[in-house]
């Protein structure tokens, strides 16, 4: 069973319906004790990071997050789920969950005709052989909606790029924690392959 | 890079696939979410649905539909048609889409633009505008008015102005159709395109006239355009999706695969 955290972070039902139309049992909760006794997590989201954290601090999800990391659970953050697991966001200045050391820094294209947010569908480019990715070909694209950007300190946390005037981190990841800043349930068959290998990956990296 | 995406636009009576010329004399043509799912499958990048039910008491059929959509297809869409208050927005997000697209209501309540941005974010709100050619006046500068009701109404708003108003109140990005070439198959307006595109910083999707995949071209370029909206041409089998989108590749223009 996956646990879909629900903080009123907008659209949770999207990644329970590309679940179910995978056949991949889970479960959308707020309830932090049912996270943290499921078998993996997902750690979606739409919205503001500082508001975002609030409610996740409120109901303890930050607790039940750290601690299912730390004993291995597998976990998939998506688009502003990627950003709160690092340290910190620019987006209201806001301390986060710091799972990953790194920093959420706004995008500020040089070019007058790019427009932000980055939103539609792009490239990413591989940068390592995660299980997360299995199956991801080069020509690929994704669902991106984003101001914001991950930005993890390690340059090793970093899985996969995408290029918007300039090269951000697109997937990042550590140990049994692994985020994408698009919306794999909103990226038709390759989002799919995503959910697909993440529902079947055991927390460890090959 | 960013692709330029290619849309689909479902005309939805009364739970029904309905494709309008120049608003007049609509007829059903198929089943939205059987078709909405083959388009998916045929590596379309979005959906419209749009709610042209004429009476208020079938708009939770219409809801019904969005919800068989979102669990069939994993790409991003959004709805529109007589949503008049937050609420009905609201209900169309939780009922699985992404985005609402409001046209009449915003004329003449901007104010459903920003308060529906505050609660779901500029990127859930797109600005749908009807638009017609117009002689040049004092309140008319652009030459293009906001029409509704299919443009039997005029609104006497000029559209330039009315399209950095509706960024301003919060829309995340604007449909701009054309009264004039919707339904004609001879090609989008490019200059109303155009002139409206460099006049925001938010996604433009050219709407009406999209006969081939030529005009789709020339508004993604010299329209400046986004995205591009099409109906009949799918509808109807004119084109496959992968047709449109391996010619568009071929002339430069970068879109998702298929």
């Amino acid at each position: 069973m996956i646990a879909i955290i629900d903080y009123d972070a907008g659209n949770l039902t999207s990644v329970k319906r590309a679940l179910d139309y995978l056949g991949i049992q889970s479960r959308i909760t707020p309830d932090p004790d049912e996270i943290m006794t499921s078998e993996r997590i997902i750690f979606p989201g739409v919205g503001h990071a500082a508001s975002a954290m609030n409610t996740i601090i409120k109901r303890g999800l930050d607790q039940a997050l750290k601690e299912s990391y730390t004993k291995g659970t597998p976990i998939l953050g998506i688009c502003l789920g990627t950003q709160i697991i690092l340290s910190h966001s620019m987006e209201g200045n806001t301390d986060c969950l710091g799972l990953i050391k790194g920093d959420c820094p706004e995008f500020k294209p040089e070019n007058p005709r790019l427009k932000i947010p980055h939103m539609g569908w792009n490239q990413i480019r591989k940068l390592s052989d995660h299980p997360i990715l299995d199956n991801v070909d080069p020509g690929d694209e994704f669902y991106f909606v984003h101001s914001f950007y991950p930005q993890p300190h390690n340059p090793s946390s970093i899985l996969a790029v995408c290029e918007y005037e300039i090269e951000f981190p697109s997937v990042i990841g550590c140990n049994n924690l692994v985020a994408t800043q698009f919306h794999p349930e909103k990226s038709g068959p390759a989002g799919l392959r995503i959910l697909s290998n993440f529902s079947s990956w055991d927390g460890t990296i090959c | 890079m960013l692709s330029k995406r290619i849309i689909s636009c479902l005309d939805v009576r009364d739970g029904n696939l309905a494709k309008s010329v120049k608003f007049v004399d609509t007829k059903d043509i198929g089943d939205p979410v059987s078709t909405a799912a083959k388009y998916y499958e045929n590596g379309i990048d979005e959906l419209v649905l749009y709610d042209i039910t004429a009476s208020s008491d079938n708009r939770n059929i219409m809801l019904d539909v969005v919800n068989k959509v979102a669990s069939r297809i994993f790409i991003p869409f959004s709805v529109g048609g007589g949503l008049r208050t937050v609420q009905d927005c609201t209900n169309v997000l939780l009922a699985g889409a992404e985005k609402v697209n409001v046209n009449t209501a915003a004329v003449a309540n901007p104010n459903l633009i920003s308060d529906t941005a505050k609660v779901f974010g500029a990127q859930a709100v797109v600005l749908s505008m009807d638009v017609l050619e117009v002689e040049i006046s004092q309140k008319i500068p652009s030459g293009y008015e906001v029409v509704t009701h299919g443009g039997r109404i005029h609104t006497g708003i000029d559209a330039l102005w009315w399209a950095k108003k509706g960024q301003e109140l919060g829309a995340g990005e604007l449909v701009i159709n054309s009264i004039d070439a919707d339904g004609t198959k001879e090609g989008y307006e490019i200059r109303l395109t155009r002139k409206i595109a460099d006049s925001v910083s938010i996604p433009v999707i050219a709407s009406g006239g999209g006969g081939k995949p030529s005009h789709l071209h020339d508004v993604l370029t010299e329209g400046g355009a986004d995205a591009a909206l099409i109906a009949s041409i799918l509808h109807y089998n004119e084109y496959t999706i992968k047709e449109i989108k391996d010619y568009l590749s071929s002339r430069g223009i970068k879109v998702r695969k298929t």
